[in-house]
């Protein structure tokens, strides 16, 4: 929740077309992505987005596949809003907003069809890959599901693919990658009052009525998230994808 | 397993020959949850979900209470034998999600300022799953508040829509997908409106569109929107006017 004040110097600003950090309505903050941050990990990245800073690291495992795709390895994702990243956060298990936070990341993976599960069958029907893609946040402060979006895809883009001999999984000096091709990137859109932001921070989501989360593969729509208690008109929606396109050229250029 | 399917819709027709715009037989009862302040039963072919609506009640834990307004919370759950493979009861990581997308949804509706202090439970439960359980649910539980007797600024109304590919792998948007549809085709949208607010009060989407194939199952939905919103209002009426 946000004070009154606050929300009102922030709508007025708007009003303006100027954010209280001082961006337009319709730009990103500074994203850096670093990958390969992790060594015991397959694949790692640490994504930035200004003052958010999510950590996410790919874990390959063997085991069995799912009994009605056993032909598919397997992807995993999951999230944890720290309780050190943010004081609002707190310890115990996943709060509905990190499990939200994970299934929207792992929908646009698994949607944009980004790693080719057919090809992490150890033995049909009885072993297969198991991909973990674990996010977690270090500082919280706004759309980490764009964050984790761009450390998911920056993570399994570098990870690398071990090598199953004689009942052990060999992690050292592994050459093969993890069988990944294509980029997905997501653009997130809260409304405040009548105002539609892009990139949210903190103090501008405790203030949201709506927010929209697009995914976008190659100039399509790959997956879709509206959260927020309240809604969105039919012409913001058409607005949000015409940007979350725009934006997306520039999130692949962060991920290179 | 199941093996998909050559096409999911040929010359026009889909796999239960429905035609690309047209919904489902909707079947929309309330009161089928005599113990609760307000429920409601929608069918949407197949799928069925029952809806119960218990408060404005005292809210525990206390933590959770709002001073200026109530709370509404929603819990969305499937019965084990509602599916093919049964499901481990419980609310699981998905249906978690979906609890948490059906109570933004109804907030956006709900008069909250008139009840501070308490909270709202909506209880929503598949009992039989044919696709679009979310937004049948959904449509469910805005009946079932009001029959409750909440003050609603008004329904809030969903039909999900998709793509589908039909013998020569083009895909073809339709509108109320079902369970093939859903599991084989290329996308598969929940979308619920806010007639009253002219608002998009839920939308989800995973598979692959352009922005024109977007707009056009939309169109359809809206469509099939229209038509369910006035089932809503006739099952309402049905019990208020002894009809």
């Amino acid at each position: 929740m946000i004070d009154k004040v606050t929300l009102k110097l922030m709508n007025d600003s708007f009003k303006k077309g100027v954010r209280l950090d001082g961006r337009k309505l319709d730009e990103f903050r500074d994203i850096t992505v670093e990958t390969g941050v992790i060594s015991k990990a397959e694949g790692s990245a640490m994504v930035s987005l200004g003052n958010s800073k999510v950590l996410v690291g790919v874990k390959v495992n063997a085991g069995e596949p799912y009994s009605d795709s056993p032909d598919s390895g397997v992807l995993m994702t999951g999230a944890e809003l720290t309780a050190y990243s943010h004081d609002s956060f707190e310890t115990g298990p996943p709060s509905p907003a990190a499990i939200e936070i994970a299934r929207v990341v792992d929908r646009a993976i698994r949607e944009a069809k980004i790693i080719d599960v057919s090809k992490l069958v150890i033995k049909s029907g009885e072993k297969v890959w198991l991909v973990f893609v674990d996010i977690y946040t270090i500082n919280a402060d706004g759309n980490i599901f764009d964050a984790a979006t761009l450390g998911a895809m920056a993570a399994l883009a570098t990870a690398k693919l071990p090598i199953f001999k004689d009942g052990e999984i060999i992690r050292e000096n592994l050459k093969d990658s993890l069988p990944v091709d294509g980029k997905v990137v997501s653009s997130t859109f809260v409304k405040v009052g009548e105002s539609v932001l892009v990139d949210p921070t903190m103090q501008e989501e405790s203030a949201l009525d709506a927010r929209l989360t697009i995914g976008i593969k190659d100039g399509n729509i790959v997956s879709l998230q509206k959260g927020g208690n309240h809604g969105f008109n039919d012409q913001e929606v058409e607005d949000m994808i015409d940007r979350s396109i725009v934006h997306s050229k520039k999130l692949l250029k962060a991920l290179k | 397993m199941e093996v998909k399917p050559k096409f999911l819709i040929k010359n026009g027709k889909r796999l239960d020959g429905r035609k690309v715009g047209e919904w489902r037989e909707i079947k929309i009862t309330t009161g089928v949850i005599p113990n609760a302040d307000g429920s409601c039963q929608v069918d949407f072919g197949k799928t069925k979900v029952i809806a119960a609506v218990y408060g404005p009640r005292e809210l525990h834990p206390k933590h959770m209470v709002l001073s200026d307004r109530a709370l509404v919370r929603a819990r969305y759950d499937m019965l084990s034998f509602s599916v093919e493979d049964r499901k481990r009861p419980g609310p699981g990581r998905r249906e978690i999600e979906i609890s948490k997308v059906i109570a933004e949804a109804l907030r956006s509706v709900v008069m909250v300022e008139k009840f501070p202090r308490s909270v709202i439970d909506v209880f929503v439960t598949v009992i039989q799953a044919d696709a679009s359980t979310r937004i049948a649910g959904l449509n469910a539980a805005s009946v079932a508040l009001a029959d409750a007797g909440i003050p609603m600024k008004g329904l809030v109304t969903g039909v999900a829509f998709g793509k589908i590919y039909d013998e020569t792998g083009k895909g073809v948007m339709v509108a109320d997908v079902f369970k093939p549809e859903d599991q084989w085709g290329e996308a598969d949208i929940a979308y619920a409106k806010s007639i009253a607010n002219d608002e998009v009060v839920l939308l989800q989407m995973d598979g692959d569109v352009t922005k024109k194939e977007f707009l056009e199952g939309k169109a359809m939905a809206d469509k099939a929107i229209e038509y369910t919103y006035q089932e809503q209002v006739k099952a309402l009426k049905a019990k208020y006017e002894g009809d």
